[in-house]
């Protein structure tokens, strides 16, 4: 399922086969990544998805049951410090000491890596320049998450796990992190961002791979998936119920307001016989709309079908 | 960075973080310190029979609540302090770093022996000033072994105890309701000589009166030898060997929430 550029070197993460049981759960159930250098690689999926799970492993914070890991070349499941000189990880479930300043926190995680960003650039790529005196027990939510954030890229790491950057922030700051992250890619680091946010991931991944139920479901640039659904949305607003509809369409349910909306894997013809009927019957279109689905629409849908599937097993 | 200075690096900043957080500062420092002063005003001039003659009760004190602050610094700060670290996930961020697991420990421990160490000086200075009680000289060997081992027994225990706390918010009950009621039975708030048998029995199961009658007898004037108490000093090693293993075994760098 993955597409391959050709061009690209080794890939910086390859998965094959990848499985982890808890106990009797099967919290991934085999699953394949390839994620190429300087790509964002967004995985989205509901909670309990396995997202939480694979990215761990991944970051050599859990032991993998079965499968092929490789990250950047090594097997993360090993605890190399080479390894995590060259990563940068920012979760959820991680912090800082609260009784130390911005600034020294930055400049503590510094010391452990071997090529460290200067500690005023990050200060400044974060924005928490204003902040640097603060101590992190006196943060906003928001602030901190920069801070981890901060931390996360102090090493200047090649490949950076962002595990949902933008949970809980405002939409100005959520702007600012994308802003951010966009800048990340540009300097080539490599990204996998997990998340549950739909546009974050239209905003900001070149690829995006859905998980449910412990598997990869489907995989693919952001319009690939939304064609993946493969049908168009036409939708119209007209007043006057009494006249009969073009034969040969089939609408959606009728909506409020006089809104109608019919899906079709033929856009082109189904347009052509709804606007010579409405010609020919003199009738105008108000608000004619032609939408792809949303990368949205097709989560939803894949996540529902996962859920019934996960409850048949 | 080579490791030892990464060690030295986590001991500074950790020291900065332990003195701006006012309940870790006064439970863990303030506290012995102010039991040092209460018993001896209540009991400090009142005789004491130990082995070889009779003495003030300030002499029993000054050794007492050494014992009390390593224990303290070691045991109880370590084990409440790692868990809210736990829970706060820095012991996991720290995982995800490339600093080697060791450097980090080592310069958390270092930490807590600093501080024993620091409150072990104030309180023998302030015996020596204020209680008349004399500094070790010729037991100086064996009081440098028994505060070295202490420390590492009560530091082993303090991270073994870790797997028996839920959470952050309980690490201080549950290190407390562990070490208090020792405390009282160990000679370290209360001389043991009219104790029942069976309760000093009791006690010397645990490492706490076998490291303060240790502290003891290398505070005691009359002590004409070198002053080490084996018995004693092997059975806080096994404690010490215990604790190690454990804290080795069930350590967790993942927050339990």
């Amino acid at each position: 399922m993955t597409q391959s550029s050709g061009t690209t070197s080794t890939p910086v993460i390859e998965v094959q086969g990848l499985h982890k049981l808890y106990g009797q759960l099967e919290a991934v159930r085999g699953i394949d990544l390839q994620i190429q250098r300087n790509e964002v690689f967004a995985l989205l999926g509901p909670n309990g998805a396995g997202k939480t799970t694979t990215v761990e492993i991944l970051e050599g914070h859990r032991s993998k049951s079965s499968g092929d890991v490789s990250v950047l070349g090594y097997d993360p499941g090993k605890n190399n410090r080479k390894l995590k000189e060259r990563i940068g990880i920012v979760l959820q479930s991680t912090g800082v000491e609260r009784y130390l300043t911005v600034v020294e926190t930055i400049n503590l995680f510094s010391q452990y890596y071997p090529h460290p960003l200067p500690v005023e650039d990050v200060l400044e790529m974060v924005g928490l320049g204003e902040q640097r005196k603060t101590l992190v027990r006196r943060l906003s939510g928001g602030q901190r998450r920069r801070l981890d954030v901060a931390v996360g890229v102090v090493g200047d790491p090649e490949l950076l796990f962002l595990d949902e950057p933008t949970t809980g922030f405002d939409p100005s700051a959520r702007r600012g992190a994308w802003e951010m992250i966009r800048n990340l890619r540009s300097l080539g680091k490599t990204i996998l961002l997990t998340t549950h946010y739909m546009d974050e991931a239209e905003a900001l991944a070149d690829r995006v791979a859905i998980m449910v139920q412990g598997r990869i479901v489907a995989e693919g640039t952001p319009s690939e998936l939304a064609q993946r659904k493969g049908r168009t949305i036409i939708r119209f607003k007209m007043e006057g119920k009494e006249l009969s509809l073009p034969q040969g369409l089939e609408f959606d349910r009728e909506m409020v307001n006089g809104m109608y909306s019919l899906t079709t894997d033929t856009p082109t013809p189904t347009l052509h016989v709804l606007t010579t009927w409405a010609v020919e019957n003199g009738i105008e279109l108000e608000d004619l709309a032609v939408t792809r689905p949303s990368l949205e629409d097709v989560f939803v849908e894949l996540a529902d079908t996962g859920a019934m599937e996960g409850e048949r097993e | 960075m080579t490791s030892l200075s990464l060690v030295l690096k986590q001991l500074r900043y950790q020291n900065t973080a332990f003195w701006r957080n006012p309940v870790a500062a006064f439970f863990t420092f303030v506290f012995p310190l102010m039991f040092l002063v209460m018993f001896n005003l209540l009991f400090g001039s009142r005789d004491l029979e130990i082995p070889g003659g009779t003495v003030n009760t300030s002499t029993f004190y000054v050794p007492a609540i050494g014992a009390l602050s390593v224990i303290t610094a070691c045991y109880t700060n370590l084990a409440i302090g790692m868990s809210f670290s736990r829970d706060e996930g820095i012991l996991k961020r720290i995982r995800g770093a490339p600093i080697p697991a060791w450097s980090f420990m080592v310069g958390r421990i270092a930490h807590a022996v600093f501080l024993a160490l620091l409150l072990m000086a104030i309180v023998t200075a302030s015996g020596a000033i204020f209680y008349n009680v004399d500094v070790p000289t010729g037991t100086l060997p064996a009081f440098i072994v028994t505060l070295a081992l202490g420390g590492a027994t009560f530091c082993a225990l303090g991270l073994a105890v870790m797997k028996a706390i839920p959470n952050a918010e309980a690490s201080p009950a549950i290190v407390n309701a562990s070490i208090l009621p020792l405390m009282f039975i160990s000679d370290i708030f209360i001389p043991m000589n009219d104790a029942p048998g069976w309760l000093t029995a009791f006690a010397n199961i645990f490492p706490v009166r076998h490291f303060s009658v240790a502290m003891q007898t290398s505070f005691n004037p009359f002590e004409g030898g070198l002053g080490f108490e084996t018995v004693h000093l092997l059975v806080m090693a096994a404690w010490m060997a215990a604790g190690m293993l454990i804290a080795i075994r069930t350590f967790s760098w993942e927050p339990r929430r």
